[in-house]
């Protein structure tokens, strides 16, 4: 289907992370573990998904000149409503990921989604590029956090893995650790996209 | 429909007519969510008083008061069994973790022995700071009195074993537990 290939660009061939490498914020600072991770892809597919289908359906309201401030309305609004929901209704969660939500405003892959794609196509498209790069966004930061869980803490998904005393590489955890597992990670998409 | 173009008066319109419609949005979401919000917020904080002070069937809620310490007003939660006072929760907070400040609550006998901790919020790092929250560094402080056990780490000359890689958040936790007990040396026992 025409269609699906919006969605599908955003996992591994346009994935906002590993390829576009945009957002790079939120990526550090919520991939200590892989829980962490998915619990901040999940808030940042579903503001992505409905920012890009409210951007795509008023976008032919909106003055080509102040079309950057109303975005960011879009986008602070959903962002609010996510937190607001959270902290009600899921307050562990809230918890683990409190400090991190109010970053999705200022995460630029959002703000790019609706400049380079949600203004210019239409509100299924925009629906399937949003939750595309979501789901792209997910599984980078899930990854990543695997592995800075499993380097660093010896657990993953908060299960012991190597064992109570096993040495981990403490750097793994902070946030130079992240770069170079990040790295890698880049590396690997780089040459499984050549080889494709 | 073609694209609107930008003059001052569809630039004004549309700027406010999402902002009219976002903001409407925000306060129904809030209306509905803030009654869950205050709710959870009470429960937590009735958790973490359950679970530093022993067994109680009054509502330390109710009976709140602060007490005054260096970095504002700590409050103290009487926790009383048929109106016997058998321990009391102090929420005390420390300005030199790791990142930014966190805050404990920490359970007192009368006697002023530490009966247990629960961290209530904190900013340290995944991983290394917030292994305070596991019983091998948490238990240290179960049954000790700051007025007669040093409650500092060991680097200091105390008798906590600090987490390894993360003497600065073993610190700052000794310094909350040393704040709510000073406070409650100086203005709690009333």
């Amino acid at each position: 289907m025409n269609h699906m290939r919006h969605f599908f660009k955003g996992i591994i061939k346009e994935n906002p992370t590993l390829v576009l490498l945009i957002g790079m914020c939120p990526v550090l600072a919520t991939s200590t573990t892989a829980s962490n991770g998915i619990g901040m892809g999940a808030a940042t597919t579903f503001v992505l998904t409905m920012s890009n289908i409210v951007i795509a359906s008023i976008k032919n309201l909106v003055p080509n000149k102040v079309r950057i401030p109303i975005f960011v309305v879009v986008i602070a609004s959903f962002v609010t409503i996510v937190q607001m929901v959270m902290q009600a209704f899921v307050p562990g969660l809230y918890k683990a990921l409190g400090v991190f939500v109010p970053l999705i405003v200022v995460n630029c892959i959002i703000l790019a989604r609706a400049e380079a794609f949600a203004q210019k196509n239409s509100v299924l498209d925009s629906l399937l590029d949003g939750f595309g790069m979501g789901v792209g966004f997910t599984l980078a930061l899930t990854t990543l956090g695997a592995i800075r869980e499993v380097l660093g803490n010896g657990t993953i998904f908060g299960l012991q893995l190597l064992g109570e005393n096993a040495n981990t590489i403490l750097v793994f955890i902070l946030s130079p650790g992240a770069f170079i597992a990040l790295g890698y990670l880049i590396a690997l998409v780089n040459q499984l996209i050549k080889t494709k | 429909m073609a694209k609107l173009e930008s003059n001052f008066k569809t630039m004004v319109l549309s700027l406010m007519g999402v902002c009219i419609v976002a903001s409407g949005l925000l306060g129904y979401v809030n209306s509905i969510t803030e009654g869950p919000i205050a709710e959870s917020k009470v429960k937590a904080k009735l958790a973490a008083i359950r679970l530093v002070v022993p067994e109680f069937n009054n509502n330390p809620s109710d009976e709140v008061y602060s007490l005054p310490s260096d970095v504002g007003d700590l409050e103290c939660y009487p926790a009383k069994m048929d109106s016997v006072l058998v321990g009391i929760a102090i929420s005390t907070k420390t300005n030199i973790a790791f990142s930014g400040t966190f805050s404990l609550m920490v359970g007192l006998k009368p006697d002023g022995t530490i009966i247990n901790t629960s961290v209530l919020e904190h900013k340290e790092t995944p991983g290394l700071g917030t292994k305070m929250m596991e019983p091998k560094f948490k238990d240290q402080f179960t049954g000790k009195n700051p007025g007669t056990d040093k409650i500092r780490v060991k680097k200091d000359g105390g008798d906590i074993d600090a987490i390894t890689a993360a003497t600065i958040s073993s610190r700052a936790f000794c310094d909350a537990v040393m704040r709510a007990w000073n406070a409650w040396q100086k203005g709690g026992l009333q």
